[in-house]
């Protein structure tokens, strides 16, 4: 039994229909990431969860306990908001202890929860301080000691790290998954960024206009993306059109040679299909066992430490791969001639 | 040169306001024939009327501000975070008393509550304060609700609104614990017009029957000479009170200073 369900979630605003027949499940202590472009209903969605819009139908189940019509405040749900949001007229300790307070907490406890909470965050010395007197990740990290410290079942993070710089939205990314990871605490993080995503959570959930596309794990939705757009929105991808040979034994002719493709195809022979490939899986010059060969010209050449991301020419088309740094092996130059070895066995079939 | 220009307009603006003030104020310290002293003030202190009619539209003043403040700031709160289509109406209708005489609203009511009516409230003293504070308050609502709004202006009352009820908080800890000590600037500067208004409103008082400050102010002027600018300059004085004591609290407000 999941700790969290959205049953056939539906939200109309007039007669755009923002989130269409969403379902989740997600179990008890699991990190799970909202991922998609701008304006596709994320926040709707956790919006619905939180309590703050009423879904035109279906249902939200916390914990067994049927919360779709349950006030926003009887939800004991803890929020971030991108905007920090934290109480301008109240010092940090008092804006960790206002749920406690609300809750009615006696004041020792209070003050005992306050600062263990503030010490979790790694800000044990701030409680006296405004907002105002704070960095913005310090901020972001008092709104999540705040939401913690009732003890919520659910915590609900709305793109929390896109207001702060790079540098620190990478500690604090890493600091908000510890944390969750030490209080067992059942997350849903919502992110347009699929770095973020991939990198901090169990599952992902990737939509497109206010539709699951799919839901895996990071490693599930990189490598074996099911619909088009999942594979075009997380990470980069070469696409070749290719003709089917034999369906059954997943052979398909790319140029002049045959690749064999992990999988049977649901075509007709002599069928065009695409097929894509990551730039990881691409191999700069003449690899043994790869079937295909192709040849280009450098384009430009990105070095980006331990990988260097090359951009070739192909026939018109722009190619893209990655290739691990060498010490004893300079980068091609651009405007070099290159040959780039593909195998079937790597290439994710694009349908739908 | 242009300069010159500015400073000179400036010069003459401020001629323009300290003048009048100068002139006044001398005036009022010219009771005792060639010489200057506070006689005018003595004759105004003494007199137990000014205490009387002082502290009864003193107290008036604090609750119109109480009303006031429990009238508009849940309903400017209210229409940010709910009804932003409706801004332009509630607006209006808090410019009205601004078109609308006091003398129009005062004998509205006393049709509406004299002694023969539904709700007899001109009848008692008690009744008549009411009627006087409600009058009050709406006089003074074009200021209050536009000085509460700008004041919410400058929070995003909709994020700190959910962020509280995540927390568990219900309506009243929101208005009380977040929305209203964010805008008490706002509201000390309208509770201040406020006080002003009262202080100094005539029409209504009269008409009531009421012993406020206006009438009395009224009363020694149209039959003295050296008291009523006395008066008005203690007016002055306590409007630049109001203002330093408000100065005083913004500053004393710690989280008020990153706005400033
Ligand atoms: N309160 C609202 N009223 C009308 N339309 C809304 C409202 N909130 C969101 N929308 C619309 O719903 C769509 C999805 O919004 P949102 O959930 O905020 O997307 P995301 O968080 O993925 O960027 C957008 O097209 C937005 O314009
Ligand atoms: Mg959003």
């Amino acid at each position: 039994m999941s700790f969290l369900t959205l049953t056939h979630l539906e939200k109309s605003f007039g007669t755009n229909r923002v989130v269409k027949d969403f379902n989740l499940s997600v179990e008890k202590g699991e990190f799970i990431s909202l991922l998609g472009p701008s304006g596709c209903g994320k926040t709707t969605v956790l919006r619905m969860i939180a309590g703050f819009e009423a879904p035109t139908s279906g249902s939200i189940i916390i914990d067994g306990q049927e919360v779709t019509g349950l006030r926003a405040n009887a939800r004991n749900i803890g929020m971030m908001f991108q905007a920090y949001a934290l109480f301008p007229n109240l010092t940090v300790a008092e804006n960790v202890a206002f749920g406690l307070k609300v809750k009615g907490v006696a004041k020792a406890e209070r003050e005992a929860r306050v600062a263990e909470m503030l010490a979790l965050i790694g800000l044990p010395e701030l409680g006296g301080r405004f907002p105002f007197q704070l960095s913005g990740g310090q901020q972001q990290r008092v709104a999540l000691a705040r939401a913690l410290a009732p003890k919520p079942r659910v915590l609900l993070l709305d793109e929390p790290l896109s207001a702060l710089d790079a540098k620190v939205r990478v500690s604090l990314r890493n600091q908000i998954r510890e944390i969750q990871q030490d209080l067992g605490i059942t997350t849903i993080f919502v992110t347009h960024d699929q770095e973020e995503a991939m990198s901090i959570s169990d599952r992902i959930v990737v939509m497109n206009a206010g539709i699951a596309d799919q839901v895996g794990t990071p490693f599930e939705i990189y490598n074996r993306p099911t619909t088009r757009f999942v594979a075009n929105f997380v990470g980069t991808l070469n696409t070749f059109e290719v003709t089917v040979e034999d369906p059954a034994a997943g052979k398909v002719r790319l140029g002049g040679s045959i690749m064999t493709l992990p999988a049977a195809l649901n075509a007709g022979t002599g069928s065009a299909q695409s097929i894509a490939l990551r730039p990881e899986a691409l191999r700069l010059g003449r690899e043994p066992g790869y079937e295909t060969v192709i040849s280009g010209r450098i384009e430009d050449v990105h070095f980006m430490g331990s990988i260097i991301r090359l951009r070739a020419n192909v026939a018109g088309e722009t190619v893209v791969l990655d290739t691990f740094n060498r010490a004893d092996q300079p980068p091609p130059v651009p405007g070099t001639g290159i040959e780039i070895s593909l195998s079937g066995k790597d290439a994710i079939l694009l349908q739908g | 040169m242009t300069r010159i220009i500015a400073w000179g307009v400036f010069l003459l603006g401020c001629l323009y306001f300290l003048l009048p003030l100068v002139g006044m104020t001398e005036f009022s310290l010219r009771m005792r024939r060639g010489e200057y002293s506070f006689d005018a003030y003595r004759v105004v202190f003494g007199d137990p009327r000014f205490w009387d009619t002082f502290s009864y539209s003193l107290i008036l003043s604090g609750a119109t501000i109480l009303v006031g403040v429990f009238l508009v700031v849940p309903t400017a709160y209210w229409v940010r975070l709910k009804l932003p289509q409706a801004r332009p109406f509630v607006e209006f209708v808090t410019l009205l008393p601004l078109v609308i005489p006091a003398i129009v609203i005062v004998f509205g009511y006393i049709r509406l509550y004299n002694t023969s009516s539904f709700l007899p409230l001109t009848g008692s003293a008690l009744g008549t304060d009411i009627l006087l504070t409600m009058g009050y308050t709406t006089l003074a609502l074009p200021y209050m609700y536009r000085s509460v709004d700008t004041g919410l202006r400058t929070i995003d009352v909709a994020t700190l609104t959910e962020a509280a009820q995540s927390l568990g908080a219900g309506w009243i800890t929101i208005l009380g614990r977040i929305i209203l000590p964010n805008v008490m600037i706002a509201v000390l500067s309208g509770a201040f017009l406020t006080l002003a208004i009262v202080m100094g409103e005539f029409t209504m008082a009269a008409l009531l029957n009421r012993p406020a400050f206006g009438p009395y102010m009224q009363l020694i002027g149209a039959n003295r000479a050296y008291e009523p600018p006395a008066l008005a300059v203690i007016a002055f004085a306590l409007t630049w009170g109001c203002m330093g004591l408000m100065q005083l609290v913004a500053r004393l407000a710690k989280h008020e200073r990153a706005k400033a």
